[in-house]
């Protein structure tokens, strides 16, 4: 069975002017389809950077990376199917929202740029999703919660029925019981969709709720991969 | 019982909104406190921190705040005069914030920033407040205190600054101390360290404290009493050992809501909308 993602001695140099920062350095690891991984350590280990690369956000890289068997290029943007197998969540709904856009264009403009048809009808199902009621769907996201704001983030990134769902911290900016709800609500669509999950976290709590496996890093490096019995343990 | 140090009844915040109405976000608040250590617990938009800011008068314009009762050791806090107010706050009241980045002055050293309190409202001299500062710095556990006093804030760990606000806020020996989410910024290591030496302050000093957080587990082992919040008010209320076993529904989710290993595979406890709206309606 193909992985949902493999990293082959994946690496990311960032240069501040002055020195070479290796923020990854050659980390692997490989994903089952369908489970649910997570990446955690302290600020600056670079487990968001190998989010990132996955995300196609960053693109200078340099090693192996494929999602279902499909290599990514470094230095291009993911091509063909990949733009829809992985999609992400982002830590902070506050900034991942567009403030001036009503919660409806938020969630019908990637179908529209996706030619998918009945773009109103899909986005409405994937409000229901989530748990929004429909009457949000004319507002702009100043006028919902924190919890409510990271549903949009979540059914925005389902739209495009992902494999893959990258979530970067998302539940570190919300309240205890909010945070209780998301998770719920994430591991309910991960059954329903047969999704995996990439989870960063700096919260070993969440990742040990969460995860099949995880890998710990530090300083870049993949220091160990955990597998249930390791994090149960922790 | 003698009087209470802190009695406050029908504590109410409110702000005007943008329509012409009013946004009530602390509504009808009653407690009444000793020198126990008390804490206020809620999350967002409970109205914990209000509640404290209304007790030193630090509510913004344009909010409002209007209360039956107000009390800080037999004392009126009622419709104090600005200039009254900056006589209970520091000599009275002490207020611990979360981020020492934010509270301490960049600009000037620890030692300057622990002496205010005592310029302000003690007739000490020069060598006494120095002696007191030195003392309090000692007292939090800071590291050569004659070193750390000539620092300034940059120069210290998130730690250290902590300890430092708590020395400024203790040395001119307040009768309470209100803590608001003080180890909120911190590593989770140095959240215990942290809570135990503002316990440990407090006892010393003969000290009330209220203590606020959005972290129930964690304040329970360092409070007496434990009071619940949730949209501006009260809902719970009882002894930090019984909350583990709390009949209010909003205090149990919040006490098993924490995801962790134990959970996994399972769905964590939340509000069903029934009791989320009883909660709404109700108060306590």
């Amino acid at each position: 069975m193909t992985a949902a993602l493999e990293l082959d001695r994946l690496s990311v140099h960032f240069y501040n002017g002055r020195h070479d920062i290796a923020a990854v350095r050659e980390a692997s690891l490989s994903i089952a389809a369908g489970t649910s991984f997570g990446l955690f350590g302290p600020s600056g280990c670079g487990k968001s950077t190998v989010l990132r690369v996955v995300a196609g956000i960053e693109l200078g890289w340099s090693g192996q990376v494929a999602a279902f068997g499909t290599p990514y290029r470094a230095g291009q943007k993911p091509q063909g199917r990949l733009r829809r197998d992985v999609q992400m969540v982002f830590q902070d709904p506050y900034a991942s929202l567009h403030p001036r856009h009503s919660i409806r264009r938020t969630l019908e403009e990637p179908l529209i740029v996706n030619g998918i048809a009945d773009a109103r009808r899909v986005a409405a199902e994937a409000l229901a999703a989530v748990g929004l009621p429909p009457d949000i769907a004319p507002r702009t996201p100043n006028a919902l919660s924190g919890g409510q704001r990271q549903r949009v983030a979540i059914a925005r990134a389902l739209l495009l029925k992902p494999r893959l769902l990258l979530l970067d911290e998302p539940t570190s900016a919300l309240d205890m019981s909010v945070q209780a709800e998301i998770l719920n609500l994430l591991m309910d669509l991960k059954a329903a969709y047969g999704m995996t999950l990439l989870l960063v976290s700096h919260d070993r709590d969440v990742i040990a709720h969460v995860c099949d496996s995880a890998a710990r890093m530090r300083a870049g490096l993949i220091e160990a991969i955990l597998d249930r019995p390791a994090l149960a343990a922790v | 019982m003698a009087e209470p140090l802190i009695e406050v009844d029908g504590l109410t915040v409110r702000f005007p909104t943008a329509d012409g109405g009013w946004s009530t976000v602390v509504d009808g608040v009653r407690f009444a406190a000793g020198y126990e250590r008390l804490a206020i617990v809620g999350e967002s938009g409970s109205g914990k921190s209000l509640t404290a800011r209304a007790i030193l008068g630090l509510v913004p314009a344009p909010g409002q705040v209007t209360a039956e009762r107000l009390h800080l050791a037999g004392r009126d806090l009622r419709n104090l005069t600005p200039s009254a107010w900056e006589r209970v706050r520091g000599a009275e009241i002490g207020l611990v914030l979360q981020d020492p980045r934010f509270a301490l002055n960049p600009l000037h050293r620890v030692g300057r920033q622990v002496e205010e309190a005592l310029v302000l409202h003690t007739s000490l001299g020069r060598a006494e407040r120095r002696e007191r500062a030195l003392d309090m710095l000692d007292a939090v556990g800071l590291e050569r205190p004659r070193d750390v006093y000539h620092l300034f804030p940059g120069q210290l760990s998130g730690g250290m600054g902590q300890r430092v606000m708590i020395a400024a806020m203790l040395v001119a020996r307040p009768k309470l101390l209100i803590a608001d989410e003080p180890t909120s910024a911190l590593d989770e290591n140095l959240r215990r360290q942290i809570l135990q030496l503002i316990a440990d302050l407090a006892e010393r000093h003969h000290m009330g404290l209220i203590l606020i957080s959005h972290d129930l587990q964690q304040v329970a082992d360092f409070a007496d009493e434990v009071i619940v919040m949730f949209r501006g008010r009260i809902v719970d209320r009882r002894g930090a050992r019984d909350l583990a076993h709390s009949s209010n529904p909003y205090t149990a989710m919040l006490w098993n809501c924490r995801p962790s290993a134990a959970t996994y595979g399972t769905r964590l406890p939340t509000l069903a909308a029934a009791e989320r709206e009883a909660l709404d309606d109700r108060g306590a």
